[in-house]
């Protein structure tokens, strides 16, 4: 079923329906939308993990946090903690996403 | 009763029993052999019990455990299919001698869970099918895509698998004291009757309650140690205080007139055996010797600390150069391998809905990154323990921990310069793996514990064999026999094709295990390399570009691979080198290869047609009536035969 607010998932409950019953403007807007999560999580990613671990460390190392040279830290504990928040972060905000748009999966 | 209830009264019979074996210990009932026999039966008996319970012959429960497992118990089952012998016993010990460089590690196993959530895991389950090259067999039409993937699965997989074996073999030895080949049987027992009985269903539940004895097993003796040095049993925040303890000792260390001494005749004994191997006119085996010996004593002849006023020691010191290079290059390989291996990407079929393939994902990562980020503690630990418990003691009065441990062959002390006390240099490292294996005696813990870490490490090796096992006979039986020689064979005989493959794959393993090659755990290291650079871009290019097509992704794998060994051959045997690039990172050649020709050979051929754009279209939307059969096709596969 279309809804007229196209693009806007209805806020009250939704009733349940396929994928195949989005309009195409509501399926660009949930791809839009997947594919912006996505990249900003890509570039979170990519600083933490080359940049800041890798070719920064040496100069953040200048810095101690608990003990830990900061550029150690963050490449032995500070990114894998930045990496399973990314993880739940995503998994939240898509499963909040597929609900408003009607799709939520049960089970 | 419910999974919960379940899981949570087997952790607290596990612990039980193992407290009982250790007041058993202190009251001398048992000896240290008798202990290490106990946790091998007393493990190999859980996961037999665990296959004859979860037996079946339906093969949705066989290919996918019936796509039912909850995100949290996918979670811990994807931990201990990840986490290898490797990963439990070598790579705090790895950490403990490569410094922050060895964290490539530690980022690449971890990270590429990310890219593992964001770009394949949760679309891979919308899809829906039971294997990976199903999804590229349906993705590129045809049985070219799925032959190629079949062939990339079994390349990746099987050094993996033999390497696991090798594992098994070499803890029942060196726990039990039996034989290295006696040991590879046995543990086959425990690896045999879960997938065979019940393919997928067991090894899932299986590989849940391996999780919980490794993860129990590797934290408790740094737990234990932290609690003894500093009062606050959690290592991970501890171990920074230990750091800048470390790196004092390291100075007070290079200072000391005698470590000087012991690493002058290091440094005199290294020359010796070069300039031996300059002059020349040796026999082969006698220059591979001159050639250890001189690396052996170039290594002992360093200083621990970098310089005088060095903030920190040499071990925290971040590379440079070529150095950075190599370390930013294997951190992404390693990342792109882990979302490429297909016996990880297995797992996410077996979600109960892409919602919670999305959860599994998180929970996976989570449980990971428990024993990931423990691991750099232990190896601070073990440095502080050699420094302060070792270094300055006599030569004659060595720590208990240090008889124990030397006879295994993983270290040794000598007295270089013959003053009766153990210098730093005096310690010559053979294995790293000392550093997990002979924690609990360093910290003075009972050998109830060294027992517990055989049967983490034990549980480590065995789940991970579980998984590559199933993924190689899954790839023959089902991708290979059933949908390309022979798509009318009915149900009975595809699942005894698989059992009686999984039988013979796992001799084949065992039996290549048993000449014990040393190439075989830097070939392990080819495998991340090697599934990034084929699974990866073909996957991720399937998923999220329409118009990728099949001659595309095909010659894009091929390239990829082709590319890959290419230059892992290269600089492996023929002294190739690009930019100084390491023969474990090649996949930062082969990757950008494969990404690139999909893209070119796709723009220049035709799009792939309407119903495969519509497949495309439909993994990316939940509840889009694909993904719920068995059969990505539509076929019931529930109801054979098919066609």
């Amino acid at each position: 079923m279309a809804t007229t607010t196209a693009g806007r998932g209805p806020t009250s409950t939704p009733p349940a329906r396929t994928a195949g019953e989005l309009t195409e403007r509501q399926r660009e807007e949930y791809w839009r939308y997947n594919v912006k999560l996505t990249t900003v999580l890509l570039a979170i990613w990519f600083v933490v993990t080359f940049l800041i671990s890798g070719l920064w460390a040496s100069w953040l190392n200048q810095w101690t946090i608990i003990g830990f040279p900061l550029g150690y830290y963050m490449a032995a504990q500070g990114s894998l903690a930045i990496f399973v928040i990314e993880i739940a972060v995503y998994a939240y905000l898509m499963n909040k996403k597929d609900e408003e748009y009607g799709i939520r999966e049960e089970g | 009763m419910s999974l919960d209830k379940i899981f949570g009264l087997y952790t607290i019979l596990f612990l039980g029993t193992t407290v009982l074996i250790g007041i058993g210990e202190r009251l001398g009932f048992f000896s240290n052999q008798m202990i290490g026999w106990l946790f091998m039966a007393l493990s190999l008996a859980i996961y037999v019990v665990i296959g004859v319970l979860t037996r079946t012959s339906n093969p949705d429960q066989y290919y996918v455990a019936g796509r039912n497992v909850p995100a949290f118990y996918n979670g811990m089952a994807t931990g201990s299919d990840w986490m290898s012998a490797a990963s439990f016993i070598s790579m705090a010990g790895a950490l403990s001698v490569q410094g922050f460089s060895g964290l490539a590690y530690v980022m690449g196993w971890t990270g590429g869970y990310l890219l593992l959530a964001v770009f394949l895991g949760p679309y891979l389950r919308q899809f829906g099918a039971y294997t990976i090259p199903d999804f590229l067999g349906a993705r590129y039409g045809g049985n070219t895509a799925r032959v190629i993937g079949v062939v990339a699965a079994i390349a990746c997989s099987l050094m993996y698998l033999i390497a696991q074996v090798t594992g098994v073999g070499f803890i029942v030895a060196r726990f039990v004291g039996i034989d290295f080949n006696v040991g590879v049987f046995l543990g086959l027992i425990g690896v045999l009757f879960c997938s065979v009985l019940g393919g997928m269903k067991s090894v899932t539940w299986t590989q849940v309650a391996q999780y919980i004895i490794l993860i129990i097993s590797y934290l408790v003796p740094v737990v234990y140690l932290s609690w003894q040095i500093f009062s606050i049993p959690i290592p991970e925040l501890t171990y920074g205080q230990l750091l800048q303890r470390n790196n004092a000792a390291a100075l007070a260390v290079t200072r000391d007139a005698k470590e000087k001494e012991t690493r002058a005749l290091w440094k005199q004994e290294a020359d010796e055996a070069n300039a031996k191997l300059k002059a020349g006119g040796l026999a082969e085996a006698e220059t591979e010797k001159l050639k250890a010996q001189a690396a052996q004593a170039a290594r002992q002849a360093t200083a621990p600390a970098a310089s005088e006023d060095a903030k920190f020691g040499r071990y925290l010191t971040v590379p440079t150069g070529t150095g950075m290079w190599n370390f930013l290059a294997l951190t992404f390989c390693l990342m792109v391998g882990t979302a490429g291996l297909p016996h990880i990407l297995t797992r996410y079929y077996t979600s109960p809905s892409v919602r919670q393939a999305r959860t599994t994902c998180g929970w996976a990562l989570f449980c990971i990154f428990l024993l990931y980020f423990t691991a750099p503690a232990y190896a601070a630990f073990a440095r502080f323990a050699l420094y302060t418990r070792l270094v300055g003691t006599k030569i004659s009065e060595l720590p208990s921990w240090v008889n124990l441990w030397k006879p295994a062959g993983l270290f040794d002390v000598v007295d270089k310069n013959g003053d009766g006390i153990v210098q730093w240099a005096d310690f010559v490292l053979k294995s790293s793996d000392f550093v997990v294996l002979a924690t609990p005696e360093i910290a003075g813990l009972p050998f109830v514990i060294t027992g517990l870490v055989m049967a983490g490490g034990l549980a480590a090796a065995l789940s991970t064999a579980d998984g590559l096992l199933l993924t190689i006979a899954n790839a023959i039986s089902h991708d290979l026999y059933y949908n390309v020689i022979d798509p009318s064979a009915s149900l009975v005989k595809r699942l005894t094709i698989t059992k009686v493959l999984l039988v013979v794959t796992a001799i084949v393993a065992a039996w290549i295990a048993t000449y014990r090659l040393s190439l075989i755990v830097e070939l392990v290291a080819w495998a991340f390399s090697l599934a990034g650079a084929s699974f990866f871009p073909a996957l991720v290019m399937g998923i999220w570009w329409k118009r990728a097509n099949a001659i595309g992704a095909n010659v894009g794998m091929l390239v990829g691979l082709g590319v890959t060994l290419f230059y892992m051959i290269g600089s492996r045997f023929y002294g190739m080198s690009w930019w100084g690039t390491q023969t474990i990172a090649s996949a930062i050649f082969g990757l950008p290869a494969g990404f690139l020709t999909i893209w070119i050979v796709s723009l220049l051929t035709a799009p792939p047609p309407r119903e495969v754009q519509d497949l495309v279209v439909s993994v990316r939307y939940p509840k889009s009536g694909q993904g719920t059969k068995g059969d990505p096709l539509g076929r019931d596969l529930r109801e054979v035969p098919a066609h």
